[in-house]
């Protein structure tokens, strides 16, 4: 009965939604009014950066970033302090079973390589898809990994929080640092640069850079708080 | 056969409607149809699943459908990805929009960060009930 009900409220807000966007007037002047063209056009006049997501991610809404980077921080401290516990070691149990040779023997090939691609991800944020964000995660998998493979793999919360702290302080210094060279904050003060070369795009690539070291740093403390959390 | 590009402006038999239709339109109909159903399904296994996991992986289903509705309505007719590699400094006018592709980088994120916090808060429930169905913990009614 409560299945039914609710099976019918989704049928009407299913019909609404596909009403809205399947609706082939909701095409035709999207993209003549927006943003769209204005973005597309100071990123290369203006930045001299060749991705756009990256130009608005880190500067038109750079300020909203910072706020992005905030929230993950929180998530990170509220999960550290969900799961806090002082350390009795009564319930000894963990959710990790020892990980198989194959498994083991490959995280140690590979772990290397995921910090790599992590690092050229990052490092090439400006200039092809991918940026701190997504860099910062694919580190974090690379840990990941290693958690599973080796029980006794551990990690120090206070290299993870120092490195977090640095990055998150270098940000905000960065966007003051455009206060100081008579503009905004987070403004673009550094050359430009020519566009596609790994130097361009002024303190673009700095910021995200620092955005993949924090984004790393929080979530390998993440999964290791959760992996590692005992009962 | 008559041109037809538009799915509303033609009242041709659903076949023909079908084989009239350019192949972008039945992707743009298709990202969006997927969207809305996973949007759905995720609603669904909010609204009707016990288990506290289920629900989290409903939260995170409704997630993915709303990145794929945004960045779906993003995309313009043969569009290109907005970076201006090189050989592609003039396709300013095929490049889709970037806005709605920073937005959905904004949201994974958060997304993430409400999936993480949401799991930490199941484990401790789990250590204090030793459930995760939620009509079993009994603290929760008011």
């Amino acid at each position: 009965m409560k299945k039914a009900i609710v099976i019918f409220l989704l049928a009407v807000f299913g019909f609404f939604l596909a009403v809205t966007f399947l609706d082939p007037e909701f095409e035709i002047d999207r993209n003549r009014n927006g943003v769209k063209n204005v973005y597309l056009e100071k990123t290369v006049s203006e930045l001299g950066t060749a991705n756009t997501v990256t130009a608005i991610v880190v500067n038109f809404r750079g300020f909203d970033t910072l706020g992005e980077v905030t929230v993950l921080f929180l998530a990170a401290t509220a999960l550290g302090s969900i799961l806090f516990k002082k350390r009795h070691h009564i319930g000894d149990r963990t959710v990790l079973i020892p990980a198989s040779s194959i498994v083991s023997a490959g995280a140690k090939l590979i772990f290397p390589a995921i910090i790599l691609l992590g690092a050229y991800v990052f490092i090439h944020g400006h200039l092809t898809p991918g940026g701190g964000f997504q860099g910062g995660t694919i580190i974090a998998t690379g840990f990941l990994l290693m958690l599973i493979a080796y029980r006794d793999f551990s990690i120090s919360h206070n290299i993870l929080s120092v490195i977090e702290s640095f990055a998150g302080i270098g940000f905000v210094v960065f966007g003051l640092l455009g206060f100081m060279n008579g503009g905004t904050f987070l403004q673009n003060f550094m050359g430009t640069g020519v566009l596609n070369d790994l130097i361009s795009g002024g303190v673009i690539p700095i910021i995200y850079i620092l955005v993949g070291f924090k984004v790393a740093a929080e979530l390998t403390g993440l999964i290791y708080t959760i992996l590692h959390e005992k009962g | 056969m008559q041109e037809c590009t538009a799915v509303r402006s033609c009242n041709l038999g659903i076949k023909t409607l079908y084989f009239s239709m350019d192949t972008t339109e039945l992707i743009r109909i298709g990202v969006y149809g997927t969207s809305i159903l996973l949007i759905l399904i995720g609603l669904y296994a909010v609204l009707t699943k016990r288990s506290l996991i289920k629900i989290i992986i409903g939260l995170s289903i409704i997630d993915g459908g709303i990145h794929l509705l945004l960045i779906g309505i993003g995309y313009i007719k043969n569009g290109t990805a907005p970076i201006f590699s090189p050989g592609s400094e003039n396709a300013v006018a095929r490049m889709v929009d970037p806005v709605p592709q920073a937005l959905v980088l904004t949201a994974i994120v958060i997304g993430f960060g409400v999936t993480a916090v949401a799991l930490s808060l199941v484990i401790r429930l789990y250590r204090h009930h030793n459930t995760l169905k939620i009509d079993e913990i009994k603290n929760l009614k008011w």
